[in-house]
């Protein structure tokens, strides 16, 4: 199982802020945008725009990232911290 | 989330002393002889809006992980003794502090750098979001000025 996680903008726009998914083989972060875009159309459309970052165990990850078993995913919306 | 002092990364909810953080810094090593630093606060007029209120969200380790690596890279490449990086996270009035970056060195030219340095990584690299509240509702902002 993989833990899905949604920040900032991303939690309205996917509607939750947490989801897990069972997967039986490792998958590439491409193959799992897919699996999204199935059943978050929303969601799915912003990461194919390419408007949010993508980690993998809290490190920046790109489309061939592969992502396995027990990993944690988190979609990414620019960062605003800091101030000015 | 840490609340000691002595811990160099901190994201935390409450308010920091400048004053403390400083303090603290320059207990880090009599060679030090000049300490910049970076307070950010909440401003009240943003792209000609009022607003009110500012929340701020983090992510958990790997916030930070990116401030640490900040930290590591600020004393490696700019010669500085040693930096501290205090992001708050949460419900922020306006005027209240947000981020504090202290950079501490044996000569002040160095710590400029790291410091200025810093603060622009911080906001490219480090997974923390703001929204702001104005009239007309709540935004996250998702550009960095």
């Amino acid at each position: 199982m993989i833990t899905i996680k949604y920040f900032a903008s991303l939690k309205s726009i996917a509607e939750k802020e947490e989801d897990s998914l069972d997967i039986e083989n490792p998958i590439s972060i491409d193959q799992l945008s897919d699996i999204i875009s199935k059943t978050a159309p929303k969601m799915g459309a912003v990461i194919r725009e390419k408007k949010v970052m993508i980690s993998v165990n809290q490190e920046m990850a790109s489309a061939d990232t592969i992502i396995r078993d027990g990993d944690e995913v988190a979609f990414l919306p620019p960062f605003s911290g800091g101030s000015i | 989330m840490s609340t000691t002092i002595d811990a160099k990364i901190r994201i935390q909810l409450e308010n920091f002393s400048i004053t403390d953080e400083i303090e603290a810094m320059k207990k880090v090593s009599r060679n030090i002889g000049g300490i910049t630093t970076f307070l950010g606060t909440g401003r009240e007029i943003s792209k000609g809006q009022n607003i009110s209120e500012l929340n701020f969200e983090h992510y958990p380790k790997m916030a930070e992980k990116k401030l640490e690596e900040i930290r590591e890279k600020s004393i490696k490449d700019f010669g500085i003794i040693d930096m501290s990086i205090i992001h708050r996270i949460g419900h922020i009035d306006i005027g209240e502090n947000i981020v504090l970056i202290v950079a501490a060195g044996e000569h002040r030219g160095e710590t400029f750098k790291a410091c200025e340095w810093a603060i622009a990584e911080l906001k490219r690299t480090t997974p923390i979001w703001k929204r702001e509240t104005t009239s007309t509702g709540e935004v996250w902002v998702q550009d960095t000025p």
